[in-house]
């Protein structure tokens, strides 16, 4: 049968075959490697290795601009704290000025109230001093004016007398 | 992931080959009942012989049945010249170089010559021999010719011819040879070309054209075959699984060009790359290796049997390489060739729409198949160069295995 035939042939390797595929195999084999499979694979990788550091970077510059950012944000807090501080502190200065002011006014007032007061009490102490003297000049002239009228005759100095001399037996 | 893809190409396989073999049986029953006719007519009868050439020419000129299995087999079979359409000495066909080694020294023709003989009746004459071709053989030829005109002695035992004239070496340029030389050609103007698209365009650009199509298929290549199953020092072998595996790939798709050669189904050529891969393997293989073949991690008592298995091991892994990509891709190009053989076979044009369907359909699956035995060929290869080169013991070699397959589910 020429079936049957054939496929005999079919899973009977042919010799020629062999030989051309071997040839043409190795050919090919070192062919592809020189000329093909070496730039291709050095190629990939180099591309692969250009990516992986391109991704380094890029992850390394990410992270830079975190820790900048976190700086940053330090910075910021710290200006911002430092504000705070500031204001705080004007805040206490600007009270301690105004309780020192006051204080000082206070005092000042006081001063001048209490150094008024005793001009006060000077000027009235002289004035009454000076009253005091005006009226025992006036009481000395008018008792000198009244003796004088009382006594200005015998008989008014006897009744005088006499008058006192009552009132210190009644006693 | 690599071993269910393993039982399922192993289940495709047996599942392809089954169905080819059945089909083909089918065909040698039907067609072995016209011949009992002619056999009956008889001419003498004295030989099955007769009868064959009688029916094998019958086929052809005649409107006679049609041998669909041999028509089948002759489809993927090799032949000294490229046919294209016709039959007989209408054919339109490219003569091929044919290079014989005879007793005489080396013999170079074209296969015209033979004017498209191919049943033994037409005799190259050079360098004081004398050749004939008997189904696509190259045979010394008789002095005198048979009744049939043929200078091929025949015999038959049980149905079976033979040819018992002596044969030259036939180291011809044939129809496979010839579309690997183009196949080597197209492989090395794509590789070099996208090469060359690396060094002018630097590495910085996006792959274009060519280079995207094909730049996935070698990083799959290098990272998933080589890396995956050789680990350590895969590198090293990555030129060779990449040569192997777009060899393949390549010639699996002229293969599926309608005029293409079977190539990738061809018995010899598959030889050829599993030798290699066989090699490629033992030359590498460390001591872990060939103490895991020669000293055996079992009691001694077993060794008897075992070490003669781990030997012939050695032997069965690329033969099954060998005989996996072979049976794959000769059956589908059976199974195609069947279906369409279906409409002769019934004689009516009404079968042709299931044909066509079934065809088209088996061709879809044939495209894929090509690319997955390309991928099988070469992931079994980089397996077995991978438990050549494993760096550890027994056990942990084991436990790298099992984590590959469980990583891969």
């Amino acid at each position: 049968m020429t079936s049957t035939f054939i496929l005999a042939s079919l899973i009977e390797p042919a010799i020629g075959l062999i030989f051309w595929t071997t040839i043409t195999f190795i050919l090919l084999l070192v062919l592809l490697g020189k000329f093909a499979w070496k730039p291709i694979l050095t190629a990939i990788k180099t591309r692969e290795k250009g990516i992986e550091d391109a991704l380094a970077s890029a992850e390394n510059a990410l992270n830079d601009m975190r820790e900048l950012k976190s700086n940053n944000e330090k910075i910021l807090a710290e200006a911002r704290a430092e504000r705070d501080n500031l204001l705080k502190e004007a805040r206490d200065t600007k009270d301690a000025i105004i309780a020192e002011a006051k204080a000082k006014s206070q005092a000042e007032a006081d001063r001048i109230m209490s150094s008024a007061r005793e001009q006060i009490t000077n000027e009235k102490n002289a004035a009454v001093a000076e009253l005091k003297n005006q009226v025992a000049t006036l009481s000395i002239e008018i008792a000198e004016k009244i003796l004088r009228s009382e006594l200005s005759s015998d008989e008014k100095q006897k009744a005088l007398v006499n008058n006192l001399m009552k009132d210190v037996n009644l006693n | 992931m690599t071993s269910k893809i393993n039982t399922y190409k192993r289940f495709t396989s047996i599942f392809l080959l089954i169905f080819s073999l059945f089909i083909g049986v089918s065909n040698n029953l039907s067609a072995s009942e016209p011949q009992e006719d002619t056999i009956e007519h008889g001419h003498s009868a004295d030989t099955a012989v007769a009868a064959h050439d009688a029916h094998g020419h019958d086929a052809h000129e005649a409107n006679g049945p049609i041998d669909i299995s041999a028509i089948a087999i002759e489809h993927v079979s090799d032949s000294h010249s490229w046919h294209f359409w016709g039959e007989g000495h209408d054919a339109v066909a490219a003569p091929l170089p044919v290079i014989l080694k005879g007793n005489n020294g080396i013999v170079f023709f074209m296969s015209s010559e033979f004017h498209h003989d191919n049943e033994g009746k037409t005799i190259v004459e050079k360098n004081r021999e004398r050749f004939v071709m008997f189904e696509e053989k190259v045979y010394y030829a008789n002095a005198t010719p048979n009744e049939y005109g043929q200078y091929v002695t025949l015999t038959a035992i049980d149905k079976e011819v033979s040819v018992s004239n002596a044969a030259p070496l036939d180291f011809s340029i044939t129809k496979n040879v010839t579309q690997m030389f183009i196949s080597v050609i197209v492989i090395m103007w794509i590789f070099m070309s996208i090469a060359k698209a690396y060094k002018t365009q630097g590495v910085t650009s996006a792959p274009r054209g060519k280079q995207s199509f094909f730049e996935p298929l070698i990083l799959f290549v290098r990272d998933d075959i080589a890396k995956g199953n050789i680990g350590h020092g895969s590198e090293k072998f990555v030129p060779y699984l990449l040569t192997v595996f777009f060899m393949i790939l390549i010639n699996n798709v002229f293969g599926m060009i309608p005029i293409g050669a079977n190539l990738t189904g061809n018995i010899a050529f598959t030889l050829v790359l599993s030798v290699a891969t066989m090699i490629v393997t033992n030359i590498n293989g460390n001591k872990n290796y060939w103490s895991h073949i020669f000293l055996p991690h079992a009691p001694k008592a077993i060794w008897p049997i075992l070490i003669p298995i781990e030997v012939v091991g050695i032997l069965t892994k690329p033969f099954a390489l060998m005989m996996r990509l072979f049976a794959n891709m000769t059956a589908g190009h059976i199974i195609i060739i069947s279906l369409v053989g279906l409409i002769f076979v019934f004689k009516t044009i009404y079968i042709a729409p299931v044909s066509v369907a079934f065809a088209l359909f088996i061709d879809v699956l044939e495209c894929l198949v090509a690319f997955l035995q390309a991928y099988v060929f070469t992931m079994l290869t980089a397996l077995f160069i991978g438990s050549a080169v494993a760096d550890h013991n027994e056990d942990g070699a084991h436990t790298t295995d099992d984590d590959h397959a469980t990583a891969g589910h």
